[in-house]
């Protein structure tokens, strides 16, 4: 059942972030089970509360927020999704991928061979990004499925999937339909996910709830839970073009999904925050959040991904001030 | 560790908070300190050491006050609330407002020294008690802005003793100090011996704020110098601590005339029902009896959890227990701190070693090899039986049992000696709804735990205490009403002899339950008229009687769940009645008075008339508190009310008291004027008539000196009030301290009955429960 990422993980000796963690048995599903969906509650206050204090919970300091930010690093898929992209840009940006911080900063850090978790592009670009990172490990991974509302004729968007693999990308990040969730129709919400899974194939598929859209948190959760069901190897919050997208108390209330399902099933699906996560604080208490409701674990690339663009150039600056001791500036780093 | 390890290992590291600039501060007094009274420190004197519980380092020295010092600082309190008083509503205002913001501008200070000298974790210093503490004097400068225009008829007590518990110091301080001052009082505040910092540092930033010399006074030192101050002349004590010490300072304070609020313990339930988010439930665990190492009073320390849901939640909890990290408690990064000193850490370790039942779970987590460490515990599978269900434990110990019903539930609350705070966690709001004012409580939080706010009032019933600090509800607490009556002399019942008025018997017996009940004991006392006509007999009762009584009380609980519609209804009825008999009564209360009663008769339907227009209009207030959401104030129904009536109004000091405590759904134990007390059980008669469920009014008649130690002694009796021209305020308030029931007497204060009604009494006669309730989906 191992695939494109497992391999990537393995065969790749510059890339200690997946060197030791077992890969776990991939997500293969459950029935639906509408009794579990129902039971589901997310108490809106309670949840922000707890996002609201969290920050202020867990700090990490000196060469400990250095060696988190790597991480961070290792499991950022860099992302790319704009109507002008062009081949041009998408190397620039594998380019990145590839050295995401200046050699100099990881020497100091001991860090060499630190790369991003992945590069994200439409289906377009995801030819030119396996060229440019060929070689590296690192995977495509491509939106699909009428990204981002996901209203383009159903066979289309099966269809898009199969083009989008064949393409080279090892990863899929589909979008939901949302109107399934507005409407509570969680069957047909079950059978679209379970359809576009199976046409993802070996490749791994995230699956985008786009929870800005989802009016509550209720049916976040619930939403998370079937995609599980249907055999999601990721949840994923957003497509970046929501007005809202990864929030703390969004993302509390899918990682308990993630927890009540492995506790349940023994299976382990991964979490990817998009959008909105540009500072590097925010990203330690993204991975605070996750060491702490999910565990260490849940640390490496094979299940856990930030989705950002903007998010790598404040932790390029927070390293270097680490290394030197003075702030930096954007300038002095590498554009991808 | 190199960064490569750590990138690895995804261990969180150290990261600790600077004890530079609280060093620095105590250096800066050469590391001893003496007391602050009259605006400045006094010498050191004899010292005793405070010490960082996370390290065992003693901090500082400070003093242990001598009766002396004591005395000096109630002097000094003494000779400033003239000045301060008279400053007015807004110059107290512009002061309290500059404490806020003194505290703000040295807020990290506050934090530091507060994590030092008490164990607790710098996230809750900073976070948590430090901000509430200047929200207080925010809030309180507002209070002494309104005070002049919204509460004309009251003024400041004097000066207050206030004695802080070593759990939140420098916020505790703030809940006593804020609300004295706003409304004109000055205070002897004693820090508790572990954690005095503070409180002295405070004192000294007092100085830039403008406050005058006196108006703040600390003394440091131990439970005796607790003591002193509850011995000194002081016009009012605020304590909040244990109930043990509360109930010695109830004694030690009865019949002296002052005013006394106690904030005490708890065993504050937890309960989570089955379509709770469980979740977030557990999280509110987490913030219930892991918060400041579970040393709080309202710490939601019983767990109380639907079966279906139990497993599963558990389950949860355990998981969570995990990842709690306990360690040096200036680290920004841990959870759970040190307990306050190592006298706690036995006492909680001598508990749970007493009592070994149930299942234990001690908290996977690592646990510094030094310093006072508690490690967070659950246990489970207790009965109500158990002794841990029952007593406080005061650290981070959760025990728990199982319900299966929404009444189980709120028995098992409810079963308990405290009544503080309550916490329940479901998703229906119908559920919520009913069970919030069915718990005995002050405080209860919906789907949340442990959220204060200056806004709204925090304080309990049973023995937790009496007294709500924060809110409108809290200033009552530091003011009096401006107006007050003369002293009250004795009304001696007129002697007599020879041959009855009326020759046809009329027996007066007890009013108990509905019906007229013979006395227990079988005697009676002759009641003659001013000129000594013989008018009939009284019924002697006694403590039996009392008993009866308070039985009859609980058949009829039901009256507290009615409407205020309906009791209006009955009150109006029972007006009704009595205008009917107007002339009887008038006729009657001139054969025992010698007076005209038609005027006292007609003051007492007015009466009438009034708490039946009270009994839908008392209403609750909906505080504006800092979340999405609201804490309603409740005006519930104190329970079961015994009160002594007046003698120098036979007829209307008899509906003085029953008519509010009616109309706000309590049960009354009414003894009748014990020179007059015929009217009163003429009174029988219209409450028959009038659709009064029996037992929800209850009449005795006898020795008010006999009945009220029994009535203030008795441990199902919410409050007692006494109106008696007899002197008994002393020992009413002395026996209350049993079960610390509220009381309410006139330390031998004359009453103006034509004017006795209105809030005051309103407010006597319920307890006002704040339920928070959060929203958005």
């Amino acid at each position: 059942m191992h695939t494109d990422i497992a391999r990537i993980g393995t065969g790749s000796a510059q890339l200690p972030q997946r060197a030791e963690a077992p890969h776990p048995e991939r997500n293969h599903g459950l029935p639906l089970d509408l009794d579990w969906v129902a039971r589901v509650q997310a108490n809106t206050s309670a949840i922000e509360r707890r996002a609201a204090t969290l920050p202020g919970r867990r700090s990490v300091k000196k060469e400990h927020q250095a060696a988190w930010l790597c991480r961070a690093v290792s499991m950022i898929d860099l992302t790319t999704l704009s109507g002008d992209d062009t081949e041009g840009r998408v190397q620039r940006l594998c380019a990145k991928a590839r050295q995401p911080v200046s050699p100099a900063i990881l020497d100091a850090l001991g860090m060499q061979g630190l790369t991003t978790g992945a590069v994200c592009v439409y289906h377009e670009m995801v030819a030119p990004a396996v060229e440019a990172l060929a070689g590296s490990g690192i995977p495509v991974a491509a939106v699909s499925t009428g990204f981002p509302a996901g209203l383009t004729p159903f066979p289309l968007r099966i269809a898009e999937i199969g083009e989008s693999v064949r393409a080279g990308a090892s990863e899929i990040d589909i979008v939901i339909s949302r109107r399934h969730v507005l409407t509570g129709n969680w069957q047909a919400l079950y059978d679209e996910v379970r359809e576009m899974r199976a046409a993802c194939g070996p490749a791994h598929m995230k699956t985008i709830l786009a929870t800005g859209e989802l009016g509550t948190l209720r049916n976040v959760a619930r939403a998370s839970l079937v995609c599980m069901m249907a055999g999601a190897d990721f949840i994923k919050t957003s497509t970046g073009k929501e007005s809202v997208n990864a929030t703390l108390p969004v993302s509390l209330v899918m990682i308990r999904a993630i927890r009540d399902y492995f506790d349940a099933t023994g299976l382990r699906v991964g979490y990817k925050p998009a959008g909105g996560i540009s500072k590097a604080k925010d990203a330690l208490t993204y991975l605070a959040l996750m060491k702490d409701e999910l565990g260490d674990r849940w640390l490496r690339p094979d299940l856990f991904r930030f989705g950002a663009s903007s998010l790598l150039g404040d932790i390029e600056r927070q390293l270097e001030h680490f290394v030197t001791g003075a702030y930096s500036a954007g300038w002095r780093h590498a554009m991808g | 560790m190199t960064v490569r390890e750590i990138f690895e290992s995804m261990e969180y590291g150290p990261a600790p908070e600077s004890a530079g600039e609280a060093r620095a501060w105590i250096a800066g007094h050469a590391g001893r300190f003496g007391h602050w009274i009259g605006g400045r420190f006094t010498r050191p004197g004899e010292l005793f050491a405070t010490k960082n519980p996370a390290t065992g380092e003693v901090l500082a020295e400070v003093t242990q006050a001598s009766a002396a010092d004591v005395a000096a600082a109630v002097r000094a309190a003494r000779r400033a609330q003239p000045a301060w008083q008279a400053m007015g509503g807004h110059g107290r205002a512009r002061i309290l407002y500059a404490l806020a913001r003194i505290m703000q501008k040295q807020s990290r200070l506050l934090a530091v020294i507060e994590t030092m000298d008490n164990g607790k974790p710098i996230r809750e210093s900073r976070d948590i008690d430090v901000p509430l503490a200047q929200r207080h004097f925010y809030y309180h400068a507002g209070m002494a802005q309104l005070m002049d225009a919204e509460l004309p008829d009251r003024e400041a007590l004097g000066v207050c003793g206030q004695i802080v518990p070593w759990n939140f110091p420098i916020l505790m301080l703030a809940w006593k100090i804020a609300p004295a001052l706003a409304m004109g009082n000055t205070v002897v505040l004693k820090p508790a011996e572990y954690t005095p910092l503070s409180a002295l540092l405070f004192a000294e930033l007092s100085v830039q704020a403008g406050v005058p010399p006196g108006v703040i006074n600390i003394v440091t030192g131990d439970g005796a110098v607790g003591e002193m101050i509850v011995a000194a002349k002081v016009d009012k004590i605020a304590f909040t601590g244990s109930t043990a010490v509360g109930r010695r300072i109830r004694e030690a304070t009865a019949g002296r005339g002052m005013g006394l609020t106690l904030e005490l313990g708890g065993k504050s339930p937890y309960i989570v029902f089955d379509d709770a988010d469980l979740d977030s439930a557990v999280e509110g665990i987490v913030d219930a009896i892991w918060f400041n190492q579970g040393q709080v009073c309202c710490a939601g320390s019983r767990l109380l959890v639907q079966e279906g849901v139990a497993d599963r939640f558990l389950s949860k909890l355990r998981a969570r227990m995990g990842t709690l990290r306990m360690g040096d408690p200036l680290d920004k990064c841990i959870d759970i701190g040190a307990v306050v000193d190592p006298v706690q850490h036995r006492a909680i370790s001598r508990m749970l070693d007493d009592n070994p039942e149930g299942e234990r779970y001690v908290a996977p987590i690592q646990v510094p090899a030094v310093g006072c460490y508690y490690p967070p515990t659950l246990i489970t599978g207790l009965s109500p039986a158990a002794v841990l269900m029952q007593e406080e434990i005061f650290g981070p110990v959760l025990v728990s049992t199982t319900f299966r019903t929404p009444a189980e539930a709120v028995e098992l609350a409810n079963n308990t000696r405290y009544g503080l705070a309550a916490t329940l966690w479901t998703e229906n709001i119908n559920l919520a709804l009913d069970v919030a004012p069915r718990l005995a409580a002050g405080v209860v939080w919906v789907n949340a735990t442990n959220l204060f706010d200056a806004a709204a009032g925090f304080g309990g019933v049973r023995e937790s205490g009496f007294g709500r600090e924060g809110g409108w509800e809290g200033l009552a607490a530091y003011t009096r009403p401006a107006l007050r009556g003369g002293v009250l002399r004795p009304v001696a019942p007129f002697a007599g002899h020879g041959a009855p008025s009326d020759p046809l018997d009329r027996t007066a017996k007890l009013y108990v339950g509905g019906k007229q009940a013979r006395p227990d004991g079988g005697y009676s006392r002759a009641v003659h008229g001013p000129q000594g006509a013989l008018l009939g007999h009284m019924s002697l009762a006694n403590r039996k009687d009392v008993r009866n009584a308070v039985e009859a009380m609980n058949a009829a609980a039901g009256w507290g769940k009615t409407t205020g519609h309906a009791r209006a209804q009955i009150l109006y009825y029972i007006a009704e009645n009595l205008s009917a008999r107007r002339d009887e009564f008038a006729a009657r209360l001139r054969g025992l008075t010698g007076e005209d009663g038609v005027a006292e008769v007609e003051a007492a339907i007015r009466r009438l008339f009034t708490y039946a227009a009270w009994a839908d209009k008392f209403d609750g207030q909906a505080h504006g508190v800092p979340i999405r959401g609201i804490a309603l104030a409740m005006r519930l129904p104190v329970g079961k009310i015994a009160a002594l009536c007046a003698d120098e109004a036979p007829l209307l000091g008899l509906v003085s008291v029953i008519a509010p405590a009616m109309a706000m759904g309590n049960r009354v134990l009414a003894v009748a004027s014990e020179a007059f007390p015929l009217a009163a059980t003429d009174f029988y008669q219209v409450l028959e008539t009038s659709d009064v469920p029996a037992g929800v009014v209850n009449i005795l008649t006898g020795s008010h000196a006999e009945l009220a130690p029994h009535l203030a002694a008795h441990l199902d009796l919410d409050a007692v009030w006494s109106f008696s021209s007899s002197d008994l305020s002393g020992v009413i308030e002395e026996k209350s301290a049993g079960n610390l029931k509220r009381t309410w007497v006139n330390n031998a204060r004359a009453t103006d009955w034509s004017t006795a009604e209105g809030r005051d009494w309103l407010d006597q006669a319920t307890e006002v429960q704040n339920i928070w309730i959060p929203w958005g989906e």
